[in-house]
């Protein structure tokens, strides 16, 4: 099913009448079947956007729709979705099995089939052997799964996850979001994620939305948004290491670094934020860049070198073999497409896209 | 004028910090002593502190709640299972005609208005308490329960309920009491009144003076003793349904879990162990009920002029001590035995039913 937020907006008021503007005016439709990623800072807005969908928040304007119905005003138990807490929420006194078989409860399922959907559930999360425990005889990633059942049971047409890794350990934080991914594509449901880690949601999204100060930064793929940034805060939050950005002056349709011709641009004369991934440095045989080495990281197949662009310090990630033990020069290139030049008053992307 | 309070302001704050740097020092000074002592100790192996192993230095610190707990609890519970034995105790003169392992509970449970309701009394202190217990506990935890619940789901005026119904819990028992017994006067009290809005005939009808019948003496007394325990109950239970997680009920909520449900179904599971202790507590606390009696229905615990009698155990036990037969201090011991143990018999019998029923 289509997800749609038409104009979505939240303004908190705190009690001595100062507004606070936590979701503003999102513009987004999540297309049906899809995993969509709701990833920024923490306080952007992101658990705000997911708990209006849900309906526990209600929006100060705008519209939410599910396919064609306006669920704006629908109370969350009327709006069929299956929603999965940041702690799991599982109530604590009841089994695994209760838990699971809870929503079906109150629904008018027969007994039988809510049984057999419960089982089925289990099996498909991988917990069927674990139904007669309680929750705190369960590990954090059984938890986990007993709440993402607990949410499919009820066959949702939307399924919304708050941040549901940040409690996990990181090796059980790979295998859940693979989990999450394959239960996600078994039941082909349309599925919101909401996370602060960008790898995270990266590596789990069809698509993903940045968010910052409840505003719309960039709804795109992972990889084009990585590649293709609309604006400086989007470059900046993807990617570990994260991108070089530093001041650079374009000087007669040349970018000009440490008062040298780095590149020519097709770009009118002017000072521009710069970015430059780490990654994307390479070390060239003949030609480059010559840049003076100020320390040498070794970690492992890659090497990190930093080094300054205009007084900023500026990391690369280049291949081991191509740099020995305290080398104190290199040539580095870097493609065209591959800098990313940002207008200093918007932050927007100049040219890309 | 702006610079006159800026420097009251600033004289006030001399004063302050003038009077925190002298405690500041006396501190200072004290520990000074405290280290010199200490090293003079150590220096010449005086330091018998430390040489105490850890249950001796326990029982030091723990002496001054042990000695007034020895003197008011373990000594008269201890001289209670003492004073059982003894034939024909005479507090007076302190002297007894032999001893007896039985007797004094015999007489206990044989006593006319113990267990067996006499010809003069109608009602026994067994059957009173056993009524106020079976009666006022149940509904006072279950009416708790629901103010609570109701309480918490209320925004406005919450802060104003919760004080009212706090109120009684900081009232005096007996001056509620002398207030519960003008409410209920036949002639010009409030209830009566109250009822002849509706058009009953309340003339002679009595609730807690001569003419009263037994049931609408022990209505008024049942009434009374839960809502004065009400305040605790609810109080307990408000503080426990703030503390579970707000999640839960947004999980119900998500799952179109209808209130009621979500009320049996995680409201209380999740406070079944505040909800067992409450339990406990308040039927231990039923079965010692005195001073509620008193104050409705005085010393004696008959309304005056009626032919039944609504004592308790404990006022029953009381009477050995302070009243018609005085001085038989045996017979009040059998008495208390007795209530310990059936209190005793209880508790065991809630804690059994506990374990499956409370979630920790």
């Amino acid at each position: 099913m289509e997800l749609r937020l038409e104009n979505l907006t939240k303004i908190f008021t705190n009690k001595t009448g100062i507004e606070t503007t936590a979701v503003d005016k999102l513009d987004i439709t999540i297309e049906s079947r899809t995993l969509v990623g709701l990833l920024g800072p923490s306080g952007c807005g992101k658990s705000t956007t997911l708990f209006m969908i849900a309906g526990l928040v209600k929006p100060t304007g705008g519209k939410i729709f599910f396919g064609e119905d306006d669920v704006t005003k629908l109370a969350p138990e009327k709006r069929g979705i299956g929603l999965v807490f940041q702690n799991y929420a599982l109530y604590p006194h009841m089994t695994v099995y209760q838990n699971i078989l809870f929503p079906l409860e109150n629904m008018d399922v027969p007994r039988d089939e809510a049984v057999q959907r419960v089982k089925d559930m289990a099996n498909l999360v991988g917990i069927g052997n674990l139904l007669d425990r309680k929750p705190s005889q369960l590990s954090g990633g059984q938890q986990q799964r007993v709440a993402i059942a607990r949410a499919l049971v009820k066959k949702p047409k939307v399924l919304l996850l708050d941040e549901p890794l940040s409690n996990l350990d990181a090796r059980l934080r790979l295998q859940m979001r693979e989990e999450i991914k394959r239960i996600q594509r078994e039941i082909g449901i349309t599925t919101i994620f909401v996370t602060h880690d960008q790898e995270e949601a990266m590596s789990i999204s069809d698509k993903m939305v940045v968010l910052d100060f409840g505003k719309e930064q960039q709804y795109d793929a992972p990889q084009v948004m990585y590649n293709n940034p609309d604006n400086l805060f989007v470059a900046k939050f993807l990617g570990n290491p994260p991108i070089n950005t530093f001041e650079a002056e374009i000087k007669k349709g040349y970018l000009t670094i440490n008062d040298k011709k780095f590149m020519k641009f097709d770009i009118p004369d002017g000072l521009y934020d710069i970015g430059m991934r780490p990654e994307n440095f390479r070390v060239a045989e003949e030609g480059g860049f010559e840049v003076d080495i100020h320390n040498i990281f070794h970690i492992g197949r890659d090497t990190m070198i930093h080094f300054d662009f205009n007084g900023k310090n500026v990391r690369a990630l280049v291949d081991s073999d191509d740099i020995v033990h305290d080398q104190k020069k290199v040539k580095l290139t870097i493609k065209s497409e591959r800098i990313y030049i940002f207008d200093k008053e918007t932050g927007q992307v100049i040219n890309h896209g | 004028m702006a610079d006159f309070i800026k420097n009251v302001k600033g004289f006030f704050n001399k004063i302050g910090s003038a009077i925190k740097k002298f405690f500041w020092d006396i501190r200072r000074r004290i520990n000074n002593v405290k280290r010199r002592i200490g090293n003079f100790l150590d220096k010449h192996n005086l330091n018998f502190a430390s040489k105490f192993p850890g249950w001796a230095k326990a029982l030091i610190y723990l002496s001054p709640a042990l000695i007034v707990l020895a003197i008011f609890t373990f000594y008269p519970i201890i001289n209670s299972f003492a004073l059982v034995v003894y034939q024909n105790y005479n507090m007076t003169n302190d002297t007894i005609t032999g001893y007896t392992i039985f007797g004094n509970f015999l007489t206990v449970i044989t006593d006319d208005s113990f267990i067996v309701p006499a010809s003069h009394t109608g009602s026994s202190a067994v059957i009173n308490t056993l009524i106020i217990v079976f009666i006022s506990v149940p509904i006072s935890v279950l009416l708790a329960l629901f103010i609570a619940a109701a309480l918490n789901s209320i925004k406005p005026l919450k802060n104003f309920f919760q004080t009212i119904y706090f109120l009684p819990y900081v009232t005096n028992t007996i001056a509620i009491g002398l207030v519960f017994a003008y409410m209920f006067k036949a002639e010009g009290g409030l209830v009566n009144q109250f009822l002849s809005l509706f058009g009953m005939n309340t003339e002679n009808l009595s609730w807690v003076e001569s003419g009263a019948v037994f049931w609408r003496s022990m209505f008024v007394l049942i009434f009374y003793s839960i809502w004065s325990s009400l305040a605790f109950k609810i109080m307990v239970f408000l503080t426990s349904i703030q503390g579970i997680d707000k999640q839960y009920y947004q999980a119900a909520a998500i799952d179109a879990t209808p209130r009621n449900r979500i009320f049996s179904k995680i409201t209380v599971p999740l406070i079944s162990p505040m909800i067992f202790y409450i339990l406990v507590t308040s039927v231990i606390g039923a079965f010692k009920i005195y001073n509620a009696i008193v104050a409705l229905f005085g010393v004696s615990g008959q309304p005056a002029g009626v032919d039944y009698n609504l004592q308790s155990i404990v006022m029953y036990i009381y009477k050995f001590i302070d009243g018609s037969n005085a001085g038989n201090l045996s017979v009040a011991a059998a008495g208390s035995l007795i209530l310990f143990a059936i209190i005793l018999v209880l508790t065991l019998v809630q804690m059994q039913v506990s374990k499956k029923r409370v979630h920790y």
